[in-house]
């Protein structure tokens, strides 16, 4: 695969605030990826530069060998998706489509051609002389994303496409968006807050925080493998608990010594565990095993999550994790006692602050 | 439904409010309405004063005035604001608010001033009679000139909240769409400004066809409906004519009105929580042309006030021109002097404290009350009607009924 967008450097400073620092990252043609972070991250700035609506202060961006960073929005080759849609209220679905061919000067034969085309792709035929106000949520994103996709333009740009949705029409567009994308081939960076989306639609994700990019992977390496503990706590949830270094494998923290089987770089260290990674222990070989009381039971279907205090010295630390539920044997774990289970060395990552 | 206090409280508001409303305008209004319809002697004579009416050309003509300098006025005062709102809203032009300023000061002034620093400027002795090349002021072009001035302000507060509302992500949707900057003017500025301008425009007309002060000073022999009334009932004591005239006055002010209060309601909300508000960029030609435009019709508002403060100044128009105080030595003049100046004063104040307090007590109720739904849209209607009644028209109903 080769690389479609090479953005280098980028940062943007809003008068004394940073929104972005030095952001690199590159783009492979037909890809997928979803910058992801809280809000006030910078990601949407991050997207604004590439599309040229807002001008980086320092920085390059490269489009198949262009170097797009100095150009007008106008003069670089994408469609964007806004958060919201913007539709022209006063347009039909129709002209709204057709708008940036119209402005690109095509031929009516050509337009009429592409308006059947996208109207079919994304199922509107019938709505094609409405109003968006007339439109649901999801169409309205619909006719958004074929206004977007008319010019056929090499790189699609998804502002929160899909947070103005309620979840189900969410979940749907989701998978509608990524085949969609798939089909046509072309090179997407979309932007969300809800990492379930992310790593539900991305190739990979982008994750930033206070205008940094924490990391760059496929959703399965920053759920696996997160380098740092924002990382590990903003996909999905996570324990994470401050540790101290004793020999080459050897770690304390919660009061006694665990083995760990990654290389400890640091003396202080700060190790994250995934709570369906906390085991409860049914035989003493186990390793890594720890005592503690379960303080709540959320029951969630298929398994519960508990609340474990775990008691060291003379604090106490609370662990979040999976409790397994057996229906044949009621309420093997009730609240209030105390349990033992265990930590895998291979489920302790180490990850920097 | 079992009623709770609050409910009670409402409805006890809502009566009293309504009462008001009754008798301070729907039976003064009843009044006018069936004096139009009577004789001189108070006796029903349907239709007749109405046919009448419509039968005497010169009274007649006065409608076709009305609708005339109305509709020339509200094309020419609705245009010049929008580019002054324009100017105001979406360019980086230098001293913003020092122009909004200026531009708010004819709304401070009564109406017929405008009409009085006209003939100043441009009358039989004006400095600048020759750019009328011949014409004179008295009549549509002044009466036209001086509702412009009158109703710029308002056209302009109206049309600037509605530039001011627009959705910066539709500018950018365009934008990347690759529309050039008079494609962009017209799907995105004008359509979501055009209710403002709509709304504008009624107000405007409702302004203009009902005024008085203006047609009076520089009207010279071009009568409109306004004059008419005032014709009828003071200068003739005819006050059936004068019903009838206020009624087909009533006509075309309830008429814009009503469709602006239609207009209104099809107004979807532009702005959503998701909308982003526009930020001009700096554009230098723009920018400039922007400010020579908001630069010429300020020094034209300047003039004209100038032009009073002047002549007020002065003490015998044009042919002494020594400064003095002597003309604001009000107890020299008959007519009350100082005492009609307190008078005014005086009811104004009262207006405001009295009116402030009924109109808050109302529209609490009628916005905030979860009940009673009919009742008060009912009020709410009601309590609009006003704007679209001539104050001289609800002053000659008030002399029927009381």
């Amino acid at each position: 695969m080769s690389e479609y967008l090479t953005v280098s450097n980028i940062s943007k400073s809003f008068g004394s605030f940073q929104a972005l620092k030095e952001a690199s990252f590159s783009v492979n043609e037909g890809e997928l990826v979803c910058i992801l972070g809280p809000s006030g991250c910078g990601k949407t700035t991050l997207l604004r530069v590439i599309a040229g609506l807002e001008e980086q202060s320092s920085g390059e961006i490269v489009q198949k060998g262009v170097t797009i960073s100095n150009l007008p929005p106008d003069q670089r080759d994408f469609g964007i998706v806004f958060q919201s849609y913007a539709l022209f209220p006063n347009l039909t679905i129709k002209k709204n489509i057709i708008f940036g061919l119209q402005t690109r000067k095509q031929s009516s034969e050509i337009i009429e051609n592409r308006l059947n085309e996208l109207l079919s792709l994304i199922g509107l035929e019938s709505h094609k002389n409405k109003y968006p106000a007339q439109l649901s949520g999801g169409e309205q994103q619909r006719v958004a994303l074929a206004r977007a996709l008319a010019p056929s333009p090499g790189l699609l740009l998804l502002d929160e496409p899909l947070s103005a949705l309620d979840a189900k029409v969410r979940q749907f567009l989701r998978l509608e968006i990524k085949s969609l994308q798939k089909k046509l081939g072309v090179t997407t960076i979309m932007v969300t807050h809800d990492q379930e989306e992310a790593l539900s639609m991305a190739d990979r994700i982008i994750l930033m925080n206070k205008g940094v990019i924490e990391q760059i992977g496929t959703p399965q390496e920053l759920y696996s493998k997160p380098d740092t503990s924002f990382t590990a706590d903003f996909i999905g949830k996570t324990n994470l608990i401050s540790a101290k270094k004793v020999s080459e494998n050897k770690i304390k923290m919660l009061g006694q010594e665990f083995d760990c089987s990654e290389p400890l770089m640091s003396e202080e260290i700060i190790v994250a565990i995934r709570p369906e990674d906390i085991k409860i222990s049914k035989q003493e070989s186990d390793p890594n095993i720890i005592q503690g009381r379960v303080l709540e039971i959320e029951f969630l279907g298929s398994y519960s999550i508990g609340q474990v205090e775990v008691q060291h010295s003379d604090q106490k630390e609370i662990l979040i994790c999976h409790l397994p539920i057996d229906n044949n044997e009621q309420s093997s774990i009730a609240k209030n006692s105390q349990i033992s289970f265990s930590l895998n060395p291979n489920s302790l990552k180490i990850v920097s602050s | 439904m079992k009623k709770s206090k609050d409910d009670y409280l409402t409805v006890f508001f809502i009566g009293i409010a309504a009462t008001y409303i009754l008798v301070s305008l729907a039976l003064p209004m009843y009044a006018i309405l069936s004096k139009s319809i009577e004789n001189k002697d108070g006796i029903f004579i349907g239709l007749e004063n109405y046919k009448y009416y419509f039968s005497n050309p010169s009274l007649f003509y006065s409608i076709y005035n009305s609708l005339y300098v109305s509709i020339i006025t509200t094309i020419i005062s609705v245009s010049l604001s929008f580019m002054f709102a324009f100017a105001l809203t979406r360019s980086c032009m230098v001293a913003k608010p020092f122009f909004r300023s200026i531009a708010m000061i004819p709304i401070l002034l009564p109406s017929l001033l405008a009409g009085i620093a006209l003939i100043y400027l441009f009358g039989n002795q004006g400095i600048f009679k020759e750019l009328l090349m011949g014409r004179s002021i008295y009549g549509p072009i002044g009466i036209i000139m001086a509702e412009v001035f009158y109703t710029f302000p308002h056209a302009l507060l109206i049309i600037i909240t509605a530039l001011s509302i627009a959705d910066a992500r539709l500018y950018e949707a365009a934008t990347v769409l690759r529309a050039g900057p008079i494609k962009t003017f017209f799907t995105v500025t004008i359509p979501s400004a055009k209710y403002g301008l709509m709304s504008a425009c009624f107000v405007v007309f409702t302004l203009v066809i009902t005024d008085f002060g203006i047609p009076k000073v520089v009207g010279g022999q071009y009568n409109v409906l306004a004059i008419d009334v005032y014709k009828q009932v003071i200068g003739q004591q005819n006050f059936e004519m004068g019903a009838v005239v206020s009624v087909v006055l009533l006509i075309p002010a309830m008429l814009a009105f009503v469709v602006d209060r239609i207009v209104q309601k099809k107004q979807v909300s532009i702005l959503t929580a998701r909308s982003v508000v526009y930020q001009p960029k700096k554009n230098k030609v723009l920018d400039t042309i922007m400010l020579a435009y908001c630069t010429i019709i300020s020094l034209c508002i300047l003039t004209v006030v100038g032009m009073c403060l002047y002549a007020s100044l002065i003490k015998f128009w044009p042919y002494n021109l020594t400064l003095s105080l002597k003309n604001y030595q009000f107890d020299l003049m008959d007519g009350g002097g100082w005492d009609s100046y307190y008078n005014s004063i005086k009811m104004a104040s009262y207006a405001a404290l009295f009116g402030t307090i009924i109109v808050f007590t109302t529209a609490y109720f009628v916005e905030k009350a979860r009940s009673f739904k009919s009742a008060r849209t009912m009020m709410h209607l009601l309590s609009m009607m006003p704007m679209a009644i001539p104050g001289m028209v609800l002053g000659l109903a008030y002399i029927f009924f009381f």
